[in-house]
This record gives C-alpha cells, structure tokens and sequence, in this order.
C-alpha cells in the first residue's frame, strides 16, 4: 500500500516520450528561419496550436524570437489566445529578463517559463523562479555550438557566442533549480539534417532532469535516433509540422511501431 | 457555481481556462466563508505540500462543512494530496483526513530492474544511469481501477500529464492507478469527494472528460 520498492514489484515506467511543437512568434505571428536567420511568416499561433492538439502533441512552446533583441517583453496576448483554446503544457520563453517578465507569461497562462540569455547572466534567477513557481515552471534554454571539439553556448538569439560550455553549464542549471533543458542544436537549427544526438547526449547523460531536444528535425527517423541514441526525454520542433508537411499523428505511429513509449490518443 | 480555492499554490489561470471551456460558472471566493454558496469545490495545487498550510484553518472548515452537505470536492495534485491524512514532503501539516494514507516520495534510488525491451535512457522515466527519474513529469497512462463517476468515459490506458515527487497510495479509494517505479493513486474517490494527481487541465480531451464528469456531478 505504501510506496516503497521493498514492498512491491518495482514497475519499469513506461513514461511517454514527448513531441513538442515549437511556435517562434514574432510580433503576434508563427515566423520560421534557417539557422535563426530569414524569417518567414507561418501562420497564426492560435489557429496552429489548434490544428497540433488535434494531432495530439504534447506539448505546446511559444518562443519570442525577437524579444531579447528588441527588448519586448514575451506577448501576452499571443500566450492568452492559444492557452484559452488549447489544455496541454505551454511553455513561454524569449525575453524573459527577470521576475516580472515570468509573473506576466504565468499570468497570461503559460505553465513553464524558458530563460536563456538572461540565466546565464544572473543564474540565481533560475532559483528565484523555481522557488517562487517550482522547478517544474523553469526551463533553462541552452543554443549550443559545435566550436573546437566543444558544444559552446551562445546567447542573444544565437547572435552572440560565449566561453561556456553546454554540458557544464547545463549541470549548473540543473543544480540551480532548473526543471528540464531545452537543448538547441544552431548547427542544425532549420535545416532537416536531423538533431545532433552527441550533443544531447552528452547533456541527457550528465544530468538528472529531463532533457527536450531541438533543432533539425526533417524526419520521422530523426525522432527515433534523438530518442534512443540522444537519450532525449522530449523532442521540438517547428518547421517539420507548420506547412503541414507531416502530421503529429503520422509521427507517434512510426515511433510507436519502433516501440519508443509516446502517447497515442 | 464552482468555487475555486485560491491559496496561492500556483496559477489558476489554467483551471479556470479550461473550466470555462467547459462553459462552467466560476469564482475564486475571497472568504472561506462565500463557499457556503459554492455546489461544488476544487481545490488546486502545484509544489510543495506545504503550502496547505495556507488553508488552515478557515479553509478547512469550509471545505468539511462543504463535504457534509454531500455537495462535490475535487482536489488537483497537491489539492488531492492534501485530501489524505497528510506528507512526508511536509509531516508537521496535517492533511484533511477525508480519505486514509499518507502521501510518500517516488523511490528515485531504487535501481530500475530491465523488463522487456526497453533500456534504460530509452524511456522518459529512467535515467542513463538506469534510476527512476523523480520528479515524475510527462504523459502517463491511467489504468482504471474500479467503477468511478470522475473516470466515466475515460478508457483503460487513456494518458495524462504529471508533474510531482511524492504520491498517495493505492487504497480502497482509488480509481485510477499509474505505474511509475511503483503503482500509486493517480485518481481517487469516495462519494462525493475526487481527487486527481495528475493535471486535468493540461490532459487535452481526456482532461477535459474527467472536468466535465466533475461538473455533471456538481449539477
């Protein structure tokens, strides 16, 4: 009756595996770019996040991939319209600068906050927030780079490098508070040449929470190698769902029939 | 109308969105006292058990006088736990002892033994290392248990989404059962009282099912 493994069969979890689909939304409007370059408009998040429900994604991220640049606060009325029409997980990251900014995402219905650059500029945001909202609200987002054998971090929308490494700095937001890692490959960020497994490897592999993938995406198999060889808790992406080119369903049935746990609805 | 317990445990935005989808009359009372015009009561929650502290006392016995009139009570994560005779994440608060058992961690430091064909790092809940991941975080299935209004229509195996460490044992009450290392109760009930552990209002429509048995409860 009580939880103690001693007592009681200890059950292998069979935790799904999750699709998350990535919204980068620049003035109230689903943009997508090559290697966080060339913008294209998408659609409208609302209309989208509706149509992935549907399919049965898991999870929902809405990214302001202009915000840190143009010093603008995450949009408000963005996160409202697609959590007042969509009941899964929502995440809101970009421009997330300090307590204010995540009162206002968390206020406007987002679940989770994502912070980047400003968590490696003020780390001890990361426990401020976990404390405040619980580390299952605080995402650290990391953009990483392979540079001299190395995965180095960048910041600023991927604009900006910097000394620290991904697998060290993902550790310390880890011990911070930090409740999963976004982990984006900008070597392959748009371009379909798949995720890039060593990276989120190195990372699931070095910490104890969960880890989401990101950046490459062009197939299903792509999936299935980022699941097993990356040992990614999670998967986003963009680009591969919004023209409607594949389908959220099409994908849990492939990675189903490889027998990777995910959640068939 | 739905009284919606504001104890400053988390946001409500999500459960009031996705109750007025439902097209349900709620409010957020300011005085323990207004629930005595409440037909039914959710208590929501995310974090720590301890902040249950803040329902005490006023809010609790509203809450028991609400559950004497044999009018509906949902509790949600922390809010199902607090149903319980309390937590270790917290032992000094009490829980509302409506429903027998005391809310315990997952045993993150049990080596997961391999059934099957699945290795470890190949499945969200296991580390490389081949521990169970705690907190417990993602999509789940739901294995129902026996005979429940809050689970009619739901289908053995249905997913929904968790985010906890500690949970509450599988008694005589439960009605939906999840394995995660161990089985725990991921839903439970006694007449009118429900509670789930995992977060109706982030499940999609299998969420939004179990809500709106909740409403057609309270009506």
């Amino acid at each position: 009756m009580y939880l103690t493994a001693r007592t009681t069969t200890f059950l292998f979890p069979m935790l799904s595996k999750r699709i998350i689909a990535c919204l980068d939304v620049r003035d109230g409007s689903v943009v997508k770019g090559i290697k966080f370059k060339g913008l294209q408009n998408a659609g409208d998040p609302a209309t989208l996040a509706r149509r992935y429900n549907r399919e049965g994604i898991d999870e929902v991220v809405i990214l302001d991939v202009t915000a840190t640049i143009e010093k603008r606060k995450a949009l408000a009325k963005t996160i409202h319209a697609v959590s007042r029409e969509i009941f899964l997980p929502l995440c809101v990251g970009g421009g997330i600068r300090g307590e204010s900014h995540a009162e206002a995402a968390i206020e406007a219905g987002a679940d989770k906050i994502g912070i980047n650059t400003a968590a490696l500029s003020q780390p001890e945001l990361i426990s401020t927030l976990a404390g405040r909202y619980g580390s299952q609200a605080v995402i650290v987002a990391i953009d990483a780079k392979r540079e001299d054998g190395r995965f180095k971090i960048y910041v600023r929308s991927g604009q900006q490098g910097t000394s620290r490494d991904a697998v060290e700095w993902a550790r310390e937001a880890a011990d911070r508070g930090a409740g999963e890692i976004l982990l984006t490959s900008i070597d392959r960020d748009g371009t379909k040449l798949g995720f890039d497994c060593q990276l989120t490897a190195a990372v699931s592999s070095a910490i104890p929470i969960p880890v989401i993938a990101s950046g490459g995406a062009g197939n299903f198999d792509h999936f299935v190698d980022v699941f097993t060889e990356g040992q990614a808790d999670a998967a986003l992406a963009a680009s591969i769902f919004h023209y409607a080119e594949h389908s959220v369903e099409d994908l849990k049935t492939h990675l189903h029939e490889r027998k990777i746990p995910v959640r068939i609805i | 109308m739905i009284a919606l317990i504001n104890y400053g445990a988390g946001n409500l935005t999500s459960v009031r969105k996705a109750l007025a989808s439902l097209g349900a009359r709620v409010t957020t009372p300011r005085t323990a006292a207004d629930l005595r015009w409440a037909h039914g009561v959710i208590v929501p929650g995310v974090g720590n058990f301890a902040v249950t502290a803040a329902l005490e006392p006023n809010w609790r016995t509203a809450i028991l006088a609400h559950v004497d009139r044999q009018l509906p009570l949902l509790g949600i994560c922390v809010g199902m736990q607090w149903l319980f005779d309390g937590s270790e994440e917290a032992p000094e608060h009490p829980g509302l002892k409506l429903l027998s058992g005391t809310c315990r961690l997952f045993p993150s430091e049990e080596p997961v033994s391999n059934h099957g064909d699945v290795r470890p790092g190949e499945n969200a809940g296991v580390t490389t290392t081949g521990r169970l991941k705690v907190p417990h975080v993602g999509w789940n299935s739901l294995h129902l248990v026996k005979r429940s209004w809050l689970l009619d229509g739901i289908a053995d195996g249905d997913q929904v989404y968790f985010t906890h460490s500690f949970a509450a044992p599988v008694t005589a009450d439960c009605v939906g059962s999840t394995p995660y290392g161990v089985n725990f109760a991921a839903a439970v009930e006694r007449d009118n009282v429900a509670g789930v552990q995992f977060h109706p209002e982030k499940s999609s429509n299998v969420g939004l099912r179990i809500l709106s048995n909740f409403l057609r409860r309270v009506s």
